[in-house]
């Protein structure tokens, strides 16, 4: 399998008052054509994972790795420049809650086109031709009039439904989702996932899937890796979560609820403290 | 969008249009301001130590004048009947005749209040200009030097009296380097050049294409101006640096970066935008503050406006011009708040 993307010995650091502060301690993993989903507990260093990619970890945070290598491109060297190009053009991310991560100032239609002038030159009417299809790819109803409206006057679904649109409209071969549904409706979560899915799969992209929902990341993924305090403490192919060892992984699985058979209450998840110790395990291929 | 909602009771309610609903409680809001404003002004007349039927007269009328005056003026009436009077009298543009100049306080002002308008549009300008890339570089490069810089300027601004910073200003600019014309808005050679059409100099200057005049105009007004300019240029920087900083810190910038945009983009289109609705209303009421707050100035530079105007009168017990002129400053006040809620609105998607 061609890899998308390499990344070894990653780390993202935050200088404090007292030493530096690791966020992500050292995980290699690599991406090809497939569905890569991340598991892990809040501040288990997911999101930023996802961010460090795109070089996009806000100061004064230091992102480090032994190799970063994005098709052609070595991602440690490149330049600000080079990284504007890739930025959207080749991997893209799509974030929480489309209530703050669209501008709430500009219309949905002139946040699309924008995604893709700036990697194409096109003309105007041509950007919004395909922003319309765009959106009708993304089943959205009456794209034209949506094109129109602000971010405030759609629903969560549709904003994120959005998103995805503006994201994959200059063709990215890599889309990095960062728990793209935990801000919807229940409801509606199943629906953007399906859409989400279909594109990408469709393209034959790479997908990092980020999330703290394992059951619902089996569902999405091929592989998956469980990440534990900056660490990878498990890899797992999706069907044959069933044989996973690590108990932190295991303890994920138990912990979601069982509509069938309701417990009174929860396990709380016991942690060891010599996870946070052990070694990174490497998720390359 | 119609209200078509029902009472509790079933009954139907009448249809009312919201933009009407709007406009009405807008309207209601300046009227009773307006009125509150006059009140204030109306009674600080009332309570002045300072005999209006003398102030007309003299000293050495008979009883029989002063009573006829008495009457005139409508002293004798209730004072609920004399303030509506007073009302009447203002909406009709008419604030009496100034003791001290003879004339209709109304032409007075109009008179002298263009100096005022283009010393404080001048300053805002400047104030815009200048404090608002200053402010938005402040937010983008938080820390480094440019930042300092900006909470310097804030600093000197919020502590430097302005009579002092103008006086200095004046020895160094005017006395020492020679690079300004000194007080007042223009040289004694070039008065009555050019037509006065707007009270503008520099405007009807230009509108008489007469270079000369609009030399010397500007010489004279850009110091006080600059003055005026820095303190909102201080005030109007260290707001637009406080919003950027909020704007730059949220999702929709890193969806911006995430999209490829350069960095220009993402300030300027992306984070700028979102910051305009607060900035008028900053800007507005920093060019509401030059416009009443630049009595000093203008005492300093004898600038002949409206804050040297009520100043005079004050001194010389000529309360119709006092009040006059607070009347209209008030006013200004209140027209400015509503054309920036009414720009607010137009500029704010989620307020239509
Ligand atoms: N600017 C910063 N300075 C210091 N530490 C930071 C900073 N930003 C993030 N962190 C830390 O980095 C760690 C990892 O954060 P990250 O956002 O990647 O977690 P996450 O796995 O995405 O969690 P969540 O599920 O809550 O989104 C957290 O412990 C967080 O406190
Ligand atoms: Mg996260």
């Amino acid at each position: 399998m061609t890899s998308l993307l390499d990344v070894e010995n990653l780390r993202v650091t935050f200088p404090t008052r007292s030493g530096s502060f690791e966020a992500v301690r050292g995980i290699s993993f690599s991406l090809g054509r497939e569905r890569l989903g991340i598991v892990g507990e809040s501040g288990s260093g997911k999101s930023m994972t996802g961010r460090a990619i795109l070089k996009l970890i806000r100061k004064p945070g230091i992102v480090t790795a032994d190799r970063m290598q994005m098709g052609g491109t070595d991602l440690l060297t490149a330049s600000e420049r080079e990284m504007r190009r890739i930025r959207g053009r080749h991997a893209s991310m799509i974030m929480q809650d489309p209530k703050f991560s669209l501008n709430p100032v500009m219309t949905v239609g002139s946040q699309i086109t924008e995604a893709l002038l700036t990697h194409e030159k096109l003309s105007r009417a041509e950007a919004r031709k395909r922003a319309v299809a765009m959106l009708d790819a993304v089943a959205i109803r009456d794209p034209e009039r949506v094109m129109s409206l602000y971010p405030h006057e759609v629903s969560g679904g549709m904003g994120q439904r959005i998103m995805i649109a503006m994201m994959l409209i200059p063709n990215p071969e890599i889309l990095i989702a960062d728990e793209p549904t935990s801000a919807l409706d229940v409801s509606v979560q199943l629906q953007v996932l399906e859409i989400m899915d279909k594109l990408v799969t469709d393209r034959g992209m790479g997908l990092i899937f980020i999330s703290h929902d394992l059951n619902l990341v089996s569902n999405f993924c091929d592989r998956i890796l469980i990440m534990y305090a900056g660490r990878i403490v498990e890899v797992c192919q999706a069907g044959k979560l069933h044989e996973a060892k690590h108990p932190y992984t295991i303890g994920l699985l138990n912990s979601v609820p069982d509509l069938e058979h309701p417990r009174p209450r929860l396990d709380a998840l016991q942690r060891d403290p010599a996870w946070r110790e052990a070694p990174s395990v490497s998720a390359l291929t | 969008m119609a209200d078509l909602s029902q009472t509790p009771g079933g009954q139907r309610r009448l249809p009312v249009p919201r933009w009407l609903k709007k406009t009405a409680g807008t309207v209601l809001t300046v009227a009773v301001t307006l009125l509150g404003l006059l009140f204030v002004t109306f009674m600080i007349g009332r309570v002045m130590p300072i005999d209006p039927v003398l102030a007309v007269i003299g000293e050495r009328a008979t009883q029989a004048q002063y009573n006829e005056v008495f009457r005139e003026l409508g002293l004798d009436k209730p004072l609920i009947a004399q303030f509506a009077i007073y009302v009447n009298d203002v909406l009709h543009g008419d604030f009496g005749t100034s003791i001290r100049t003879g004339q209709q306080v109304s032409e007075d002002i109009a008179r002298v209040f263009p100096a005022t308008l283009e010393l404080a549009t001048l300053g805002t300008l400047i104030g815009v200009f200048i404090g608002v890339p200053l402010g938005v570089l402040a937010a983008v490069f938080r820390g480094r030097w440019i930042d300092q810089l900006a909470r310097l300027v804030g600093l000197v601004g919020y502590s430097m009296p302005i009579f002092w910073l103008g006086l200095v200003g004046l020895l160094i600019f005017y006395g020492i380097l020679g690079w300004v014309a000194g007080p007042g808005r223009l040289g004694v050679f070039y008065q009555g050049l050019v037509p006065t059409r707007t009270g503008l100099l520099l405007v009807d200057s230009l509108i008489a294409g007469d270079w000369t005049v609009f030399k010397d105009a500007f010489s004279h007004i850009i110091l006080p101006a600059s003055l005026l300019g820095y303190f909102s240029l201080a005030y109007i920087s260290r707001m637009t640096r406080s919003f950027m900083l909020e704007q730059l810190n949220s999702e929709y910038i890193t969806t911006a970066r995430v999209k490829g945009l350069s960095e220009w983009t993402v300030i300027w289109r992306h984070a700028f935008r979102n910051i305009r609705i607060q900035l008028i209303t900053v800007i507005a009421l920093a060019y509401a503050n030059l416009l009443e707050g630049s009595v000093l100035t203008e005492i300093i530079f004898a600038w002949p406006g409206i804050g040297q105007y009520i100043t005079t009168s004050l001194l010389a017990n000529d309360m119709n011009s006092v009040l006059g002129g607070t009347v209209v400053i008030g006013t200004i006040f209140v027209a400015l708040n509503i054309f920036s809620d009414l720009l607010y609105r137009f500029f704010d998607p989620r307020a239509k």
